[in-house]
């Protein structure tokens, strides 16, 4: 058991690695830093340019090899390198990283309650009002992409705003700049600040979290198990609840993991348009600055928590179903 | 007593009459899908939007991408049927050259994905061994390669004329994999069906057991995820395209107008309304045709009563 | 309830106690709505009948007749959809239409039901154990949960479950079949109902281990003097446990009566059809099986007359008119009067409170009476050519398929996720034999005694792992890819599920032509062959352009037949072909194999785990156990002088369909489940549950202990692996 599970996680760590070398070798040799700084104005002298990029191990007339080999050095020891101007990645990985999951984590568990209780009571109800109403939501929101979501959100938050003459509803970054006041104001702030995109991300969810679990749902409930559990003298709603439910829980437990894993990525758009500073904006502006080492850094990042969820994925179901279970 | 009346010898010359055999099996998904109204409506809605996407850049008269210097971000007009945007283009003709654009996009990305999640998934599930394992560690290494990373990177690289269909390929490339996994396993259960046993028993060669029975009989699974991959398609180059890292022009795409257009959301909608709303049909009329789709493939849904 | 018919009233207090009845259902019918639009399916339509304390009813019918749907409705297990017609009453009360919250009070506590299937039956996320201690527990929430554990236990106990008080932590797929279905038993007796209702209980159980289930379902019987309504499609269980047998065809009640007046006296063609389609152990009944032509009606549109009428060998043109009631014997109205009411009439008398009185839904009942009709004598005994194998000696005819010392062991996986090697299933241990040509042997077995791991190895033509296999005189350990090609035309398999053995997006011309295809046979000869074949299985042409779905069981298992025979081969391999068709069906199946190899002189591998099947269809017959052959021989000798003791058990746990014989019988009873393959005994594998092995002395035992028994021939055509074979038992 500890062995094997030793063996799939060394397999994880391969992949980790090649997926993260990859992302490098490929910003290193598509993103151009030295255009970052020949384009300040003032220009600065060649040398100059050349010494800042040498100090940066982003050199590009050092073999890439060479800069490769110096880049994953650093981050055996847990050094991603230095951003662009200078900073130091690692530190500020973390502080992003800090952004989206705070983000996802309450976004992620808000849609996949909803989804799942709306999924679960439409299939109960199947072919009902409950479900067409449910169906026909959860189509429309699957179809509208994220970002016009989150455009329209915005633009109906301005207008709420405007009608109303005050700031009801903020869509713009992570707390007020400048905002001072207690421990619980500056709480308030943040949380009065994290409502829209958290809603924009928890909708999306909730509507594949809702299609999802009626799936399974349906799958279970005309299940012999819950006639048995009905014919020992269960009502029909305790046997629904008891042991289909709990029943049609397990994959989605799995599929909520692996979904947590892929919204590191996947929240980048709606980072970027309400102005969070996490992971995903990160990247996009990082890539736009030619900064080859906070890109690298990020698809680490990436390919570690798409990793790391199918890993506890596969953990949780072997936890949580006795017949997978060793 | 039927069986024993027939004395026919088999290898009698039995009167084999000439009974056309009509393969009455395209015919009746046909009349199932066209009995379902959801599929109709999502087929006409398609039908409509993909003679709109054809016809609309000579409907206006403007040329893609042509700019009238006397009406910029002007609201609809005679001259302009949807108004024009912040650098005059006309935003019906715009909106509906970015429409095609879009459709061939998630057309072709569905394709390519679904073709490649069906071919690695079935041949790693029922060839199984060292097959099996490289196949499966390809579509592992494909799932953590920052496929984000690598299209808005390359994307630069490929940006202006032609560059689409490099992002066509990269959209397809970063989207098979959960597919293929789900192939995978069906076809694992699909191997010992009896049907591909006797198959492999009559001496049908894999490649052929694969796809005659194997693919055909999880048509459904890869119909509907084709249909859901042309959504994903089409919302993903949106996405990347309005920050700048999909499509670029001048190319032109639903993202790019909508890009254009969102800055003006509330102070011109028009500009934004029109491509948001034609992408939100479209994705939602692909969505109900591959539900129906779905439901008409499923030999079992006639059936379903018990 | 005053629906009983005037000469019926009298028996209705008849019944063996005298008490009043403890479940009453009359007049009961059950209509599935149709869904988008599809026409309603009326899947019961009138059934009737009484159970009083400690008696047992069976009710016998195929797939389809509406003997689930009817108890599923008494129970209000249906969906919530469905229209539920009539009265079921319990103890005189009236349970249909209560709501689902006093139907709960009622099920498990009153009455309570066991279902089929176990293996789908119990909840996989929880422990064996929970789940029947919830059964005491939602009775009485008042209870302590240590008191309903504790009852949990003893409730396992009850129904044989070794070390109970481990077990009770176990989760149900850590299960076997058998103690699964111990544990549903145990569910259903926890709250000791007064009727439990049984839904084919050991349809999917081994023999072996049905005769453990019916044993304890008596015990059941006497320790909670439970009513007890059995469902089942086999006439053989019901002959030795019912009363009572209520026989159901197409949603309705056909015949009733007491169980030796129904089996030795039936009055209803259809209960004759089927008591002669059984294939019969007994060496008495060994004539041709006489199947039932045709197919149920549609539930949807049943027919206005009688529904058996299109399959009746004796229909006349009044049974079309009007459906006849459930009626005593004789009673029926006559002919005239028929005609005189007209088409359309309703029917009379259907509503039936069931007693001991024997009734039938025909109107020619009383004239079968008189004239004392038997099966044989109203249906057409079918005409089997004789196969005229007996001219040549066995050792004189080609080997068409020789085993020798075949070994199949694979890798024991444990865990979906977290998948690793945990041992090795000696799934096939060394076994030899032979197949001549013209001749059928059967391979005999439980499951997981290796019968289809041995089919397998043989249809892959390949290198075995040890041993040999050689088809057609050819070793197919040194055929290379394209004679490996080539011998595949001569080994066809029929596998057993027709629902799984067909491509469902095939035509039926497909699906035959596949094999000719795959074997380069030019267009025209296809199309010529396949229409051949067609006419060949009893098929007809119009069938080609049609799709797998549109056949019944038994016509897909025609058609996986033709589908084998068209590459013309030598040797068919036959996987249980008939052990998921219904009994009518099934013998029609079975007629025509006889018939093939007779016409085609081909030679048959049968594999199954029905002894009455093989006796009827084979001439020589394996016995396996854990992956060894214990008895090979001529299947008369076999099944009349059984040597093995395991074979003797097998024997003995096969019902017959004769409740005077059945219920004179002493059953060998095994006692547990079989021992794993992965980890067989020592010495003789069958040991541990030897009827023997008890009785033998201490050397002797010894023996068995440390020494594998090897085949040895007893003498004649008949071979046995038992040190202690020749020393029968008085049995």
């Amino acid at each position: 058991m500890g062995k094997f599970l030793a063996r799939r996680l060394l397999n994880h760590l391969v992949l980790v690695l090649l997926a993260t070398s990859f992302a490098y070798l490929l910003a290193a040799t598509n993103l151009d830093p030295r255009g970052y700084f020949e384009q300040m104005q003032p220009p600065p002298p060649p040398e100059a340019v050349d010494s800042r990029l040498d100090a940066l191990n982003l050199n590009d007339r050092t073999p890439l090899a060479q800069r490769y080999a110096t880049w994953l050095g650093g981050v055996v020891t847990g050094d991603f390198g230095r951003t662009i101007q200078g900073g130091d990645v690692a530190s500020q990985m973390w502080l992003k990283a800090g952004v989206t999951l705070r983000l996802i984590t309450v976004a992620t568990l808000l849609g996949s309650a909803l989804g799942v209780a709306v999924g679960a009571y439409a299939a109960v109800r199947q072919y009902g009002r409950f479900d067409k109403a449910a169906t026909a939501v959860s189509f429309l929101v699957l179809s509208v992409p994220t970002v016009v979501i989150a455009i329209v959100v915005q633009v109906l938050a301005v207008t709420v705003n405007d009608g109303l003459g005050l700031q009801l509803l903020r869509y713009s970054g992570e707390y007020s700049a400048g905002f001072d006041g207690t421990w619980w104001e500056l709480l308030g702030n943040r949380i009065h600040h994290a409502v829209l995109p958290t809603l924009v991300l928890a909708v999306a969810l909730f509507a594949s979290f809702a299609r999802y679990q009626r799936n399974m749902m349906l799958d279970v409930l005309g299940a012999d198990f819950v006639r048995t559990a009905m014919a020992k003298g269960l009502t029909r709603r305790r046997a629904l609840f008891r042991h289909a439910l709990r029943t049609a829980l397990i994959p989605t437990t799995t599929y909520f993991t692996f979904t947590f894993g892929a919204l590191v990525s996947g929240a980048t758009f709606t980072e970027k348009i309400y102005g969070w500073h996490g992971m995903g904006a990160w990247l996009i502006d990082s890539i736009f600055r030619q900064d080859v080492h906070v890109v690298a850094a990020v698809s680490w990042f990436m390919a570690v928590t798409i990793m790391a969820a199918s890993f506890l994925s596969d953990i949780l179901h072997a936890w949580l179903d006795p017949r997978v279970r060793v | 007593m039927s069986t024993t009346s027939t004395t026919e010898e088999s290898t009698a010359p039995a009167q084999a009459p000439a009974v056309p055999r009509a393969p009455s099996r395209t015919g009746d998904i046909t009349r199932r899908l066209l009995g379902t109204r959801r599929v109709l409506v999502g087929l006409a809605l398609l039908l409509l939007l993909t003679a709109l996407a054809l016809a609309g850049p000579l409907l206006t008269g403007w040329g893609v991408g042509e700019r009238d210097f006397s009406a910029m971000l002007e609201g609809p007009s005679p001259e302009h049927w949807m108004g024009t945007n912040r650098t005059g283009q006309d935003i019906l003709t715009q909106t509906t050259a970015g429409l095609r654009r879009s459709l061939l996009i998630g057309l072709l990305v569905a394709l390519l994905s679904t073709g490649a999640a069906a071919v690695v998934g079935a041949f790693a599930g029922y060839l199984g061994g060292v097959t099996d394992r490289a196949l499966t560690w390809i579509a592992d290494l494909a799932l953590v390669l920052p496929g984000f990373v690598i299209l808005a990177i390359l994307s630069e690289h490929f940006a202006g004329r032609g560059g689409w269909l490099v992002l066509v390929v990269l959209l397809a490339a970063f989207s098979w994999m959960v597919t293929s996994k789900m192939v995978r396993g069906l076809t694992v259960s699909l191997r010992e069906r009896e049907y591909v046993q006797a198959a492999r028993f009559m001496g049908v060669p894999p490649h052929r057991i694969i796809l005659r029975h194997v693919l055909p009989n999880m048509s459904s699974l890869l119909i509907a995820d084709a249909t859901i991959m042309v959504s994903t398609a089409v919302i993903g180059e949106t996405a990347l395209s309005y920050f700048g890292l999909g499509v670029r022009s001048p190319d032109i795409s639903l993202g790019v107008v909508i890009a254009d257009g969102a800055p003006f959301a509330t102070t011109a909608p028009w500009v934004f309304a029109l491509p948001t709303a034609l992408l939100i049909v479209m994705v939602l009329a692909v969505n109900m045709v591959g539900d129906g789709l779905r439901d008409a493939l499923d030999p079992h849904s006639t059936s379903h009563r018990s | 309830m005053s629906t009983d018919t005037a000469e019926t009233t009298g028996a209705a207090h008849a019944d063996s106690t005298g008490r009043p009845p403890v479940l009453e259902v009359t007049d009961l019918a059950v209509t599935f709505p149709g869904r988008r639009g599809g026409p309603d399916v009326h899947a019961v339509r009138g059934v009737g009948y009484t159970v009083g304390r400690g008696e047992v009813l069976g009710i016998v019918g195929e797939s389809g007749s509406g003997k689930s749907v009817s108890s599923m409705a008494a129970m209000g297990l249906l969906p919530e959809h469905t229209r539920i017609t009539g009265s079921v009453r319990l103890h005189g009360e009236e349970i249909l239409g209560l709501d689902d919250r006093a139907m709960a009070r009622k099920r498990g506590r009153v009455i309570s039901m066991v279902f089929q299937d176990p293996l789908s039956g119990l909840t996989p996320v929880y422990t064996v154990g929970d789940q029947l201690a919830e059964a005491v527990l939602v009775h009485d929430p008042t209870a302590p949960k240590a008191g309903a554990r504790a009852r949990a236990v003893e409730l396992l106990e009850l129904v044989g479950i070794p070390n109970a008080e481990q077990r009770y932590r176990s989760f149900p797929h850590e299960f076997s079949g058998g103690m699964r279905q111990r544990v549903m038993i145990a569910m259903a007796m926890a709250n000791r109902p007064d009727v439990i209702i049984c839904d084919e209980p050991t349809t999917a159980l081994d023999v072996t281990i049905q005769a453990q289930i019916l044993d304890l379902l008596r015990t059941a019987r006497r320790e909670t003097g439970a009513a007890i309504v059995l469902i089942t499609h086999d006439l053989g269980v019901v002959a030795g446990f019912a009363d009572r047998v209520l026989v159901m065809y197409a949603g309705r009640p056909v015949e009733t009566g007491g169980v030796d007046d129904v089996y030795h006296r039936s009055r209803m063609p259809y209960t004759m059809g089927l008591l002669g389609a059984v294939p019969r152990m007994d060496p008495e009944h060994q004539g041709a099986l006489v199947p039932i032509e045709g197919t149920p009606p549609s539930l949807s549109a049943p027919p206005p007359g009688c529904p058996f009428a299109p399959r009746c060998p004796i229909a006349l043109p009044e049974c079309d008119m009007v459906e006849p009631g459930l009626l005593a014997v004789g009673s029926q109205p006559r002919r005239e009067e028929i005609r005189a009411r007209g088409a359309g009439a309703a029917p009379s008398g259907v509503r039936d409170g069931g007693t001991g009185t024997q009734r039938a839904a025909c109107i020619r009942s009383g004239e079968i009476a008189e004239q004392g009709w038997t099966a044989q004598d109203i249906y057409p005994v079918p005409d089997i050519p004789e196969r005229s194998l007996s001219a040549v000696r066995r050792e004189d005819r080609p080997e068409v398929l020789r085993v020798t010392d075949l070994v199949k062991h694979h890798p024991l996986m444990r865990g979906a996720v977290l998948k690793r090697r945990v041992g090795t299933v000696y799934a096939v241990d060394g076994i030899d034999f032979d197949i001549r040509e013209g001749e059928t042997l059967a391979l005999v077995g439980e499951s997981g005694c290796g019968k289809s791991s041995t089919l397998m190895e043989i249809m892959e033509l390949g290198r075995p792992q040890r041993g040999s296999v050689s088809v057609m005189g050819r070793d197919t350990a040194v055929l290379g890819r394209a004679g490996r090609f080539r011998l595949r035309r001569d080994v066809q398999i029929v596998f057993q599920d027709p629902m799984s053995s067909l491509d469902p997006r095939m035509t039926v011309f497909d699906i035959i032509a596949e094999p000719l295809r795959t074997h380069g046979a030019p267009p025209a000869d296809v199309t010529r062959r396949v229409y051949g074949l067609l006419g060949l299985v009893g098929l007809g042409t119009e069938h080609a352009t049609r799709f797998p779905a549109e056949f019944s069981g038994g016509q897909r298992q025609r058609i996986g037949i033709a589908r084998a025979l068209a590459p013309e081969p030598g040797l068919l391999v036959l996987d249980e072909p008939v052990s998921a068709l219904d009994v009518s069906v099934q013998a029609g199946v079975v007629n025509l194999l006889k018939g093939l190899q007779a016409r085609l002189g081909l030679s048959y591998l049968f594999v199954s785990h029905d002894l009455s099947v093989v006796r009827y269809i084979a001439d020589r017959v394996a016995v396996m156990y854990l992956g060894r052959i214990v008895e090979i021989g001529d299947t008369a000798s076999v099944h009349a002088r059984p040597a093995h003791p395991y074979t003797r058990a097998l024997l003995s746990a096969v019902p017959i369909p004769d409740p005077e014989r059945e219920r004179a019988r002493t059953h060998v009873v095994l006692e547990g489940d079989p021992p794993s393959p992965a980890d067989p005994p020592s010495g003789c594998r069958f040991r541990t549950r030897c009827q023997k092995f008890a009785t033998l002395s201490e050397p002797d035992r010894e023996r068995c202990v440390s020494t594998e028994p090897r085949v040895e021939p007893t003498g004649g055509d008949h071979a046995v692996a038992c040190h202690f074979a020749r020393r029968r038992a008085g049995s």
